[in-house]
Parts: structure tokens; sequence; C-alpha cells
């Protein structure tokens, strides 16, 4: 390590400006990694040292940032007069006059019992190649994965007034893809959409069984392109956990996000059907419907200790009995509307401003099992595993796709479909949801974009199998 | 840190480095940076304001056919940066010694240097602030400007260098009455001109005269449609998913699937090129092989070529073309049609206007089946003038009968369309559209 980045708190805090009415450096360094065998081949592996600073400025009602990757002295007093000119510029023009922000002091650091590093590069290289010759086992595989990707994250954030919080983030991202074709049909099947990553270690692999779902895998994409399409019609459906978390992230996430109830998405991301006045009173869905914003589960994507602003996050019921309690709004959120919000004000890194996002955001368990949700259907679906999905920019009119579905007739499951999507409304969505299973899986979702300029984040889902009714599903082309 | 200096930058570190290199060692390295003002609004005011000035470099570091890959962020500090690289280089070569032969490596060893520069002017960003506040009056007004330079550039331990640098500036704005009822438009280019600049904003301002009426909900079912080039923009970004890249065809992926197992082909009248000449893209790629100006995509509706990365080209034994290793196009350009573009609500009739699409994604993917919503600006037309807004409508169609079987035709000029994406950095892909006439285009809720 260089003398410029072993003083470089100190030189962080003697840059910020004392007289500001807020101030604050937050320092990101994230170190990635990927490793990936394809068809039997070790693509080029991949590391990566992301590495920067954001000065953020408030000064009479104005406000700006800097964001910079130079760490010179001279860097640094750059990025700080740039965020203080933008802070004067948009004095009397800014759309929030005061800064609400906290000078927060606390740390954080995920859990790994099993740290990553002990499994060396050659481990990983045979672990993905074993992974990968599994995968292929039947001649219509015609295109196969296996991959790692691992991010640790280093996030400090200084305020001028004593903040200091630092928080240390390792994921994990596992991997797995089998492709199968017959002429025009192609089919995918993956280990649960690339959303059985978390926080952690090596236990990572371990929670969803990585090491030996690969022949599962194959064997699913093979069936599938034997499997008739999905049957048409209204009727009850029910989502695996894998599918729940795209459920969730587009219909319950993005809804609350209180930017968005604002307005700030409207030219981008998209405004909400919520409004403010529905929080307290509105049935989002039915009274099986309890969702939880928690940052303290264990291992999930987005636990932390403190967001992007330094707001002290914990676990707060967002829709408890079906009705609506909480928005997804950060600190500043709050400020403009005087509502009650969360911990939720993130960056995708140190080159974007913290705005309203999701964090381990989940429906929490019922207390049916899984075969009782079965056995209540008389005729309707089961799906699993993302793969497409489109909602409208108020976040009501969705279709979603799944890789695999099962029909269900007379409450026992039949037989396996190919294409399955259904299609709905958020508003009524919900409010059909008609059994929740005691399971509860932790997965993530490691794509969101939002923002402007955008930022592609990562968050939790957890959920278990939910059934809903009078669902309008459909397959593919014939 | 000036685009120049960047440049100099980029080949002293990468002569410190080569100069390090042992045995028959080769070194690539891309270099992508930007200085960048990002200001966003919301109500016409300021919702954040602020710069970023980044730079990261990539090394890919060979030894016969056994090579690792990794980047790292510049400070601009030569003695840090020399550490970092040199770091950088360490693990490469650790990672190198444990990983076995990449049986696709291809990199570029004709040394073909070159150079090119999209310079532009854009406004001091305070001074935009005034400007747009100043032209959406009291409309409430929703967007992002984003301006300043961005730059790429590649070098090796062979002597090769490229260099590309962008100035330019992109306000994407949207005019909202109430609701998701609101008109979008978008100001981008080279060189800031405050007059076009208000005559855009004054029009989505009389766009919102139209929105004012009451809207009309629609019915799931068949309509009659036109898609303008911002909506077509959409389905065409379907179509890079994957569409184009030799890989996604070779590992039966691709969504025109249809087009190379059953022949399968779109009206005649639809021709596709990836067009590096007419955009603003790079003409090189991060292994260092050069962009030709344009490959043939779709020729009168036949699918006509791919995007070839390096890795495909050795993969499946043909040439590459410069695509990177996602082989999505950069600057995808559609031949106009002859329907006269002014005329367009007439040539439409009745139908539907739409103005933008949005979030869409495949319902099959063989089939290139596509649904997504209806957005912005879109209305319901009757005898060629606009009636009344709608209420979002889904859609799920195929790109084999919206530009294939049911379209009417193309317009007769083609619209440039500078990406405003930024995600990690600002985009520097374009578009090249003209507007569709559809004689039914699916809805479904």
């Amino acid at each position: 390590m260089t003398d410029l980045e072993t003083r470089l708190e100190d030189r962080l805090l003697a840059a910020l400006p004392a007289d500001a009415d807020y101030a604050s450096a937050r320092h990101v360094v994230e170190r990635g990694s990927r490793l990936e065998v394809r068809n039997g081949v070790v693509e080029p592996s991949s590391t990566g040292h992301d590495e920067g600073v954001m000065f953020s400025v408030w000064i009479d009602g104005g406000a700006g940032y800097a964001a910079t990757s130079d760490l010179s002295d001279e860097g640094l007093a750059r990025a700080v007069e740039q965020a203080s000119a933008w802070a004067a510029a948009t004095t009397g023009r800014s759309l929030i006059d005061s800064t609400p922000l906290l000078h927060s002091v606390g740390e954080y650091v995920s859990p790994v019992s099993d740290p990553f590093d002990q499994l060396s590069l050659a481990d990983q290289v045979a672990l993905l190649i074993e992974a990968d010759s599994a995968l292929g086992g039947h001649g219509r595989i015609v295109d196969r994965s296996a991959s790692l990707v691992r991010y640790d994250i280093r996030s400090l954030l200084l305020t001028n007034r004593g903040g200091r919080v630092a928080q240390e983030i390792r994921q994990v991202f596992p991997e797995l893809r089998a492709t199968a074709n017959e002429g025009s049909n192609t089919q995918n099947r993956t280990y649960g959409a690339g959303n059985y990553a978390g926080q952690g270690g090596v236990e990572v692999l371990t929670r969803h069984g990585f090491r030996d779902a690969a022949a599962g895998i194959g064997e699913e994409a093979v069936a599938l392109l034997e499997a008739p399409n999905c049957p048409t019609g209204t009727m009850d459906l029910i989502l695996a956990p894998d599918q729940m978390a795209l459920q969730i992230h587009e219909s319950i996430g993005h809804p609350l996000e209180l930017d968005r109830i604002l307005g700030d998405e409207r030219n981008y991301a998209g405004t909400s059907f919520v409004t403010q006045d529905m929080f307290g009173s509105y049935q989002y869905g039915s009274d099986l419907l309890n969702v939880t914003f928690d940052p303290s589960v264990p291992g999930q994507m987005a636990s932390y200790a403190f967001d992007d602003d330094g707001t002290p996050a914990e676990r707060t019921h967002l829709i408890k009995g079906g009705i609506l309690q909480t928005p997804l709004g950060g600190t500043i959120s709050q400020a403009r509307t005087g509502m009650a919000g969360v911990a939720n004000s993130r960056a995708s890194s140190w080159n974007r401003p913290p705005i309203d996002r999701m964090a381990n955001l989940n429906v929490e368990p019922g207390e049916s099992t899984l075969d009782e949700l079965i056995r209540g259907v008389e005729y309707g679906v089961l799906m699993e595993t993302n793969v497409s999905w489109s909602i409208d920019d108020s976040r009501n009119k969705f279709q979603f796709g799944a890789e695999l579905g099962r029909v269900i007739e007379n409450g026992q499951i039949s037989h396996v479909v190919r294409n399955p999507n259904y299609r709905g409304i958020s508003a009524t969505f919900w409010r059909n949801l008609s059994g929740v299973a005691d399971d509860f899986t932790v997965m993530a979702v490691g794509n969101c974009g939002k923002g402007e300029p955008n930022q592609v984040i990562r968050v939790g889902h957890a959920s278990p199998h939910c059934r809903f009714s009078g669902v309008e599903v459909f397959g593919g082309e014939e | 840190m000036k685009s120049e200096t960047a440049r100099d930058y980029l080949d002293e570190l990468v002569e410190w480095a080569s100069a390090r290199l042992s045995g028959n060692e080769v070194l690539l390295a891309h270099l992508s940076g930007e200085d960048s003002d990002f200001v966003r609004f919301n109500h016409a005011r300021v919702r954040q304001a602020g710069t970023v000035s980044q730079r990261t470099i990539s090394l890919d570091l060979i030894d016969g056919r056994k090579h690792a890959e990794g980047s790292v962020s510049l400070t601009g500090v030569v003695d840090l940066d020399r550490h970092r690289v040199a770091e950088l280089m360490s693990g490469l070569r650790e990672q190198r010694a444990v990983l076995p032969e990449d049986p696709y490596l291809l990199y570029s060893t004709s040394a073909e240097s070159s150079e090119r520069l999209v310079e532009g002017q854009a406004p001091i960003s305070a001074d935009a602030i005034d400007a747009v506040a100043e032209g959406a009056g009291d409309s409430d007004l929703v967007g992002i400007y984003a301006a300043g330079q961005s730059f790429r550039g590649f070098a090796n331990s062979l002597g090769q260098r490229n260099w590309f640098a962008a100035g330019s500036f992109n306000l994407d704005w949207s005019l909202h009455l109430q609701a998701d009822k609101a008109t979008k438009n978008a100001y981008a280019g080279l060189e800031w001109d405050p007059a076009e600049m208000a005559a855009k904003l004054a029009w989505s301002r009389r766009e919102l005269d139209a929105l004012g009426r009451t809207p009309h909900t629609l019915p799931p079912g068949g309509y009659r449609a036109y898609l303008s080039p911002a909506a077509l923009r959409e389905i065409m970004d379907m179509l890079a998913w994957g569409g184009f890249s030799l890989r996604s065809h070779r590992t039966k992926q691709t969504p025109l699937l249809r087009m190379i197992t059953e022949g399968a082909e779109l009206d005649p009248s639809v021709s596709i090129s990836e067009d590096i000449a007419g955009g603003v893209a790079p003409d090189f790629q991060a292994a260092g092989f050069r962009r030709p100006d344009s490959v043939s995509l779709i020729d009168r509706g036949r699918f006509a070529g791919h995007l070839v990365s390096p890795r495909s080209a050795q993969e499946y034994g043909v040439d590459t073309n410069g695509a990177d290793d996602g082989e999505y196009p950069t600057a995808i350009a559609m031949a106009p049609g002859d329907l006269p573009t002014d005329d367009i609500l007439s040539e439409l009739g009745t139908g539907l206007y739409v103005g933008n699409l949005w979030y869409l994604n495949f319902s099959d993917r063989s089939a290139c089946r596509t649904t997504g919503m209806t957005r912005f600006g879109t209305f319901w037309v009757e005898d060629g003038e606009i009636v009344a807004p709608i209420d979002v409508l889904r859609f799920d169609d195929t790109a084999f009968h919206l530009l294939g079987d049911r379209l009417v035709g193309l317009t007769d000029t083609a619209e440039t369309i500078l990406d405003s994406s930024t995600y990690v950095e600002r985009s520097t892909e374009s578009l090249r559209l003209p507007g569709a006439l559809v004689e039914e285009m699916t809805f479904t809720l």
C-alpha cells in the first residue's frame, strides 16, 4: 500500500469543507472476480479493482456532488471545489432546500463462516469444470456454462461533523446454465436465474446446493424440449421462490419506492400507482401478505447496518396483514414527505449519488406446507425460475415468464410445460394471494436498474412458495 | 484530465508496463474514461447535480495461449497508478499460471493505429440549468442533462495505439400533465444551440395540449399502429439482444432463430446494418480489432450477417468484424422506406400513434415474441387526426409480424437517436431509425 493510500482517511477528512451545512466523503473500493467454464473451456478469468470517492456538499439550500477516481490531494481538492460549485449553482433552484442527513458512527462486516479465499483458484476451476460437465450430459444441450462471481466491497462514509460509517460486504454469485435445442425450440434452465446469491463465503454455494445442482438443470432443459406448451386460461398459480423474487421486486418493491411516488423517476424508471395517502389504509394484498424491509437477515444480499446516506437500518414492515404500512424512502424522501421510511438510500458505487432503492425486501413465511398449497389447486400451474419480466411505468400491468411450469390437476402435479407466462395487475394480483407456504428461501436480484444517471444495484429478496387464484396464464408460440 | 492528456497518460503507462514484460509476454490495455456533468430535474427544479471523473484501465496479460484479464481504476497519480498496474500484472501472472490454455484467444497483431475524434462544445452546465428552467416555464419537467467528454483508448506492447474521444451533451426529458400522461423528447448532439433547445421544449409543451383530452381506454385486441423511431428503437433493442450475435446463433439462443432454422424473413423493405461510420462509437474494440464502416445484418428482409467477436471468430472459425464480447451493435441503422414522414397521421388513418414503448422482454424468445408497454406520447388517431391520449396498453407480438407480414411501410426519413444510457459510464452508442406503420399490432392487457 502506498503512502497516499495509507493516509487516505486523514486526507478525505482534511478535504471536507468544515463550514458547509453538510459535507461528506464516501470512499468505495470494490474488488471483483469472475471465473467461468463454458462448454468445457475455461473462459478468461477477470479481476476488477474499482475505487473512487464522492464528495457531497450542501450549502445555503443548494447541493452538489463530485466523484473522482483521482485520489491525489489535488484531485480531492478539485472534487470538493466542484461539489461546492454545484451547491452554489443550485441554490434557489433545488427541489430540496435543506439537508436532513445524519452524522452517524458505526460499522458492519458481512458474516462469513467459510472464507472464499480458502478456495484456491485451482479448486474453483476444478469445481466449475465438474459443474459444467454435469450440465451437458445430453446431446441436445447446445451451450452450457458454470460461473462464480465475487465482490468484496469496502465503503467509508465520513462527514464534516464527525460521522464515520465503515462497512465491508462480501458477495458471491454462483451461476449455472444449460441451453437445449431442437429445431426452432430452444429452452434454457438455470440455477435460480442467478438469484441464489448472497453475502458470505463458500457457504453461499452450499445454501442452495450448487455442487449438486448441475445434472438436474441439464436434464430439465432437455425435458422442456419435449414438454407441451403451457396451457392458456384463468387458473390458480403457484410461484416458486425463484419466481417470487421477481414478482416481489417488480410489483411490490418498485411501486413502494418513495422517490418514484414523488416523481423523480418519471422520465426513466417510471412513477407508481401507489400514492402517499394510501399508506396506513390501502389493502395491497390479502391478509396473508406480510412484507418486510429487513437488512438484518444473515447472508442476504443487501444486509447492512447503514445505508449510503449514513441512516441506521432496521427491520420494518412495509405491508402487514395485507395493509400498506411504510414506503421505501430514505432520509431525504422522508424529509420531503414527512412520512416514516427506511434506510434505503443506496448508490451503485462511488460514482453515483444515493437514491431510494430496494435492499432486502422479503415476503414473510405463512403456515401452510407446499403440499397443502398444491392440494388446494384443482387446475393450475406451478412456475419456477424467472426468465422474462415486463411491467408498465406505474408498476401495475405486468407480464412475467418462467423457465419451467408444472401443471397441477386435482391437487397433484401432473406434468412439465414450457414457456409458462402470466399477466396481471399489481393492484389486484396480491389481493388474490390465497396461500403462503412455511418455507423461506433467501435470494437476490443482481441487476436492478434505476436512476438518472443510471445505476445497477444488487438487492435481496426472500420468499416462500405462494399461491394466487384467478390468474391469466398462457404459453409461447406454437 | 483532457482527452489528449489522458491519451498521453495511457501511452506512457503502457510503455512503462511493456518494459516490465518478461519472455514472450504480450500486454493488451484498454482505457475507458469520462469527465461528465449530470443534472437531474424533477418539477423543473434540480433534484441532484454533480460531476463524475473516472478512468479505468483493463489489461489482458498473455503468454502463448495462456492469459488472464483484470481492470483497475486510475488515479492520475503516476506513482500510484504504476503501483496499481504492477500489482494487477503480478496478480494476472499468478492466475495465468493456474489456468489452462485458452483455445479461443485472439488479439490484434496488425499494429494498426487509429484515431477518431467526435469533438463538440457543450454549454457550461450551470448555464444549462438556467436554459432548462427557462425553457420549461411552468411545465412539470423531469429529466437528465448529461454532458462532457468520454474517451476510449487501446494500446498494446506491440506498438498499436487507437484513440476515441467524444465531447457531447444529451438532455433527455419528459413533460408531465397528470399521472402517467406525458410527452418525451431529447436534445442531444455536439454543439449546444440554446435556440434549438428552446424550440424543442416549446414543441414538447404544445404536445401537452393533446394530452389534456380525456384519455381513451382501449380494450385488448389488434390495432393498426404507427411506431415512431423512438418506439421502434425499443423493438430494435430486443433484436439486438442476441439477434445478430454469432455466438447466439450458433448456440440457438438468438431471437431470430426462425430465420436460420425455417428461413423466416422480415418484410423486403427492412434492411439493418451496424453503421460504425455513421455513428458516434469507437471504431475499435477491447482486443484492438478495428471495426469496419458497416456490417450488413438484415438485407431486404433476409438475414445477412453476424457481429463476430474475436472469441467467436476463433471458436467458430470465421473472421472477426470487431464486435466486443457481447456482440451487440453499437450504431445500428435501419434504412428508411417510402412513407412520407410528414403525412404519417394520414397514412395511419385510424389507429394508434405510439410515441414510445417501454420495458420490453421476450414472452417466447425462440419465436421472437415480445411483450412491452406503451408509454409517453401515445394517442388514438381517427381519420388522420389525433383524438385523445390512451391509457397504457400491453402488447405481445412478434417482430416477424411487426416488421414482417404486417408491416405496411417505413417512413422516408430516419432519425438519429443518441443513446442517453449512463450505466457505469455515458454511452457512446446510437441508432438511426425510421418510423414503422403496422397493419395490426396485438395488445393483450
